[in-house]
């Protein structure tokens, strides 16, 4: 059985001209579909500090990485409420269950949308960070996609990390 | 249409929450809805909670729904009700493995409630 620390199997050639638009492409249709909301890419550059909320999943074998997404608590707490019908402000911590589900389902739905990468690929169950007092070191050798949304007038940044 | 009994498995009560609404949508008239977060705690409800179709997650903590299935195809009296995998590892080989473990649906997330109605309902033969 393949573990998340073997990446021995054949890896996908990182293309971030070709990748950049699937993996916008995967978020807004995460959204559309599950939260009948439509993305818009931000037009101008966001504050990080505007993100206490991140969620991460890690993906290993033919792509080995981090797919991660960070937004606001009240951006989170939208989402789930949307997700569940019901007022953000009555939503508890089914905000962070929300957020590590939409990463997932992200980075599933990413990953499908690579020719022959899906079947050699797994997803970690996601984990959640919450503030943002806190600093990542990435060990993937510098292959970055970052997309920032506009989610209800907040920013939401999809990020993928891979290893070269 | 008559009663059902669901069992929904999966690591996120939120996604749990969406396909009891997406099951109630497609028209089913759900009797009762027990919901596990992984497949060990999944098998330990069968004993008790018997149910007439399961919806289960793949990629879960502590029993992954592959094996979930492989476990109810070993137990006489829970080889017969019907599983539809709803994950987000859509890989054909996914697929094919759940398929021949013995589920009889599968449903990629993100989904919709429509898409939840064409795979459900046929395995229940409604």
């Amino acid at each position: 059985m393949t573990t998340f620390s073997e990446c021995s199997l054949p890896s996908a050639i990182f293309d971030r001209l070709t990748w950049t638009p699937l993996l916008e492409l995967s978020a807004r249709e995460v959204f559309d579909i599950m939260l009948g909301t439509n993305l818009r890419i931000l037009g101008s550059p966001a504050d990080a500090k505007d993100g206490e909320f991140t969620a991460l999943v890690g993906l290993a074998g033919s792509l080995c990485g981090v797919l991660s997404i960070r937004c606001t608590n009240q951006a989170a707490r939208i989402m789930a409420g949307k997700m569940l019908d019901m007022p953000p402000e009555e939503v508890d911590s089914d905000s962070w269950d929300a957020l590590g589900e939409i990463a997932n389902m992200i980075a599933g739905n990413f990953k499908g949308k690579l020719s022959g990468v899906g079947n050699h690929c797994m997803l970690s169950v996601p984990t959640i960070i919450v503030g943002t007092d806190y600093q990542s070191r990435s060990i993937t050798g510098g292959n970055l996609i970052e997309v920032i949304f506009d989610f209800e007038q907040k920013p939401l940044w999809v990020t993928l990390e891979l290893h070269e | 249409m008559s009663q059902v009994r669901a069992l929904i498995v999966d690591d996120s009560s939120v996604m749990r929450k969406i396909v009891e609404r997406s099951l109630r949508q497609a028209g089913l008239d759900l009797s009762s809805v027990i919901e596990a977060g992984n497949g060990a705690d999944a098998l330990g409800l069968l004993d008790t909670h018997p149910v007439d179709l399961i919806l289960s997650d793949i990629n879960m903590p502590v029993m992954d729904g592959l094996e979930f299935v492989r476990q109810i195809q070993t137990v006489e009296k829970l080889r017969g009700i019907p599983v539809v995998m709803i994950t987000t590892e859509g890989s054909e080989s996914n697929v094919v493995q759940a398929l021949s473990l013995g589920a009889k649906g599968y449903i990629r997330k993100p989904f919709t409630p429509d898409q939840v109605k064409e795979h459900v309902l046929p395995v229940l033969g409604l």
